[in-house]
């Protein structure tokens, strides 16, 4: 079960947005928190807590490869991305670094900025904390759950490689 | 056998079973490229406790992104990776000499239609110009690649665009593919396989059919696919020796959408900040007034694409007021277009020539813009920030259409200044 409180992204919020190609020289943790969504939203990185959950609408983190925009959000603390749809190469990459992340398109027209939500990933429910209101999601195949489960990709195939 | 999409033909290749459409697969990869952000993917590749790469003959790594090093933390980062290429003996290592990867791996030979090439960038898609599925991958799952030799893949779906024409003069690949992005919109194709098919496919280059596929990934493209034909195996005849057949999708296979195009009509395009797809005719925007031309990168940075900016400059000079930045995608390119005067020709127009490489494209180095500033662009992505600052404007176009403004000192029309 994830908790958080929410904060709210319109649609295409490109990779550009989550982490730009200006701070990418430097693959630390802090670097990526403290640029988090910076062109997107200036407060966010200083605001965020840990745990928080983005709800945004369609295409969320369509642009490049880089695998550091979702790392950003981890690093920021977020606790899952809840959208209308993903970029392909983000929603992989969000699953390999341990971001959970949620496909629902009603999410963002339900859910306001500053409400708490309950994500269950095995029921695929968001539950609106206080509002009476479930939201459903097709749960995510198991092996993506196992990733994502595992922290990430790199303990997942940790444990395999280590099994062989 | 039931009839197959090029894509299912592929995917069940690498898997070895019958793969369908929606269907996730185990495949195993056929070629591996990484640039600069193989840093990260050998953080990854240690984390996850693997010691050996799976094939050494199948990983090409290479610099393009910011090269010659920009700061001491890109150059410490080439070393690592400059380090880890020597301790594994990695034979296809080509460090910062070639230029950009999308043009470099083409060049080499290495991509072959019908393989499988992940990367661990998003245009990557640009192979499937020359009919091979290539796909971005993130740089975890490229260390697991390179431990195991395999990633899961689902089979997508294909839709398929066929492009009539003749094209009209002076419109050229890139005012197609913006055309096609503005119709099709940003998340217009995500997930799936695009083939483009017609007259106008055809009657493009390597080059312009590149184009094309490169910026399928603006779409939300998993791959973007021209059928190889004459002009592929004669691109390939000196360049690989490897035997390869054409893969293509059985005339009776499930294609998701089929929509046709007719761009007889078609004129100049022009990507409006800060999205892809806003794009409008170049009318529309003609005479906003730029402090910044780029004509380079992996969209369009090829021997054709100089050749049409210089045709536009030729015995002219830049707009006083602007600067006008050039980069050839490949050392190839940068060679013959050295050779042919036509780097002379351009900088005696006032380009500024970079090393072959990426260039200003990410907003690295090179050529950032400062906030309030506008830049025409023949790069693929227009985002804010993208190449520099975020108060910063970006216009995508075309090379003659981006000559042409370098002239006039604003956005013009190709077709006015070079007739
Ligand atoms: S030229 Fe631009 S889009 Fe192409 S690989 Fe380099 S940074 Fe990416």
């Amino acid at each position: 079960m994830i908790e958080g409180r929410v904060w709210k992204f319109g649609d295409h919020i490109n990779t550009d947005l989550i982490i730009p190609g200006r701070y990418l020289d430097d693959y630390s943790a802090a670097n990526l928190a403290a640029h988090a969504l910076e062109d997107a939203d200036p407060q966010f990185a200083k605001q965020v807590r840990k745990g928080d959950i983005l709800v945004a609408g369609r295409n969320f983190g369509c642009g490049s490869s880089r695998e550091q925009a979702p790392l950003a959000l981890k690093y920021a603390g977020v606790g899952a991305v809840v959208a209308g749809s993903f970029a392909r190469i983000f929603f992989r990459n969000a699953i390999n670094v341990g971001l959970p992340v949620v496909v629902c398109p009603k999410a963002s027209q339900v859910i306001k900025p500053g409400d708490v939500i309950r994500i269950d990933l095995h029921q695929g429910t968001i539950d609106v904390v206080g509002a009476k209101q479930v939201l459903k999601f097709d749960p995510m195949p198991d092996f993506m759950r196992s990733i994502l489960e595992s922290g990430g990709l790199v303990p997942y195939t940790r444990e395999r490689l280590h099994q062989k | 056998m039931r009839p197959q999409t090029f894509a299912e033909k592929v995917l069940s290749r690498a898997s070895g079973k019958d793969a369908r459409t929606g269907e996730i697969v185990t495949a195993r990869i056929d070629l591996a490229m990484s640039h600069e952000n193989a840093a990260l993917v050998l953080q990854s590749f240690h984390d996850m406790g693997a010691t050996r790469v799976w094939d050494r003959d199948k990983i090409v790594l290479l610099f393009d992104h910011r090269v010659p090093a920009n700061t001491v933390k890109a150059a410490e980062s080439h070393k690592l990776v400059r380090e880890f290429v020597r301790q594994e003996g990695l034979p296809l290592f080509l460090d910062l000499r070639e230029g950009v990867c999308h043009q470099v791996l083409p060049e080499m030979g290495k991509v072959l239609p019908g393989k499988l090439i992940v990367g661990t960038d998003s245009h990557t898609v640009t192979y499937g110009a020359l009919g091979a599925f290539s796909t971005g991958i993130g740089a975890t799952e490229m260390a697991s690649v390179w431990a195991t030799g395999e990633l899961w893949l689902k089979v997508p779906e294909t839709k398929r665009f066929s492009i009539v024409g003749p094209l009209p003069e002076g419109t050229s690949a890139k005012d197609v593919a913006l055309r096609l992005i503005g119709d099709i919109g940003s998340d217009g194709a995500d997930y799936q396989c695009i083939e483009y098919v017609g007259e106008v496919v055809d009657a493009f280059s390597l080059a312009g059919r590149m184009v094309l596929s490169n910026m399928s990934v603006e779409m939300g493209a998993k791959a973007g696919i021209c059928f190889p034909d004459s002009k592929t195996r004669e691109f390939l005849s000196t360049r690989s020796s490897e035997p390869w057949t054409a893969v293509i999708s059985d005339a009776e296979a499930e294609i998701g959408e089929s929509m046709q195009f007719d761009f007889s009509n078609l004129g100049p395009q022009v990507a409006k900040p800060h999205a892809v797809d806003n794009v409008v005719s170049v009318e529309e925007v003609e005479g906003v007034p730029l402090d910044q031309v780029f004509i380079g990168s992996c969209t369009n940075g090829r021997m054709e694409d100089l050749l049409a900016a210089e045709r536009v400059l030729r015995g002219k000079k830049a707009a006083n007021g602007v600067r006008l930045i050039i980069a050839p995608a490949s050392r190839e390119i940068y060679i013959e277009a050295s050779e042919k005067g036509i780097l002379a020709s351009l900088a005696r127009s006032g380009a500024v020539i970079l090393n072959p490489g990426c260039g200003p494209c990410l907003g690295a180095h090179e050529g950032l813009l400062a906030a309030g500033e506008r830049c025409i662009s023949t790069t693929n992505r227009n985002f804010k920030g993208r190449m520099g600052s975020p108060k910063a404007e970006i216009y995508l176009a075309s090379p003659a259409t981006a000559a042409a403004s370098a002239l006039k000192g604003a956005i013009a029309d190709p077709r006015e200044v070079s007739s």
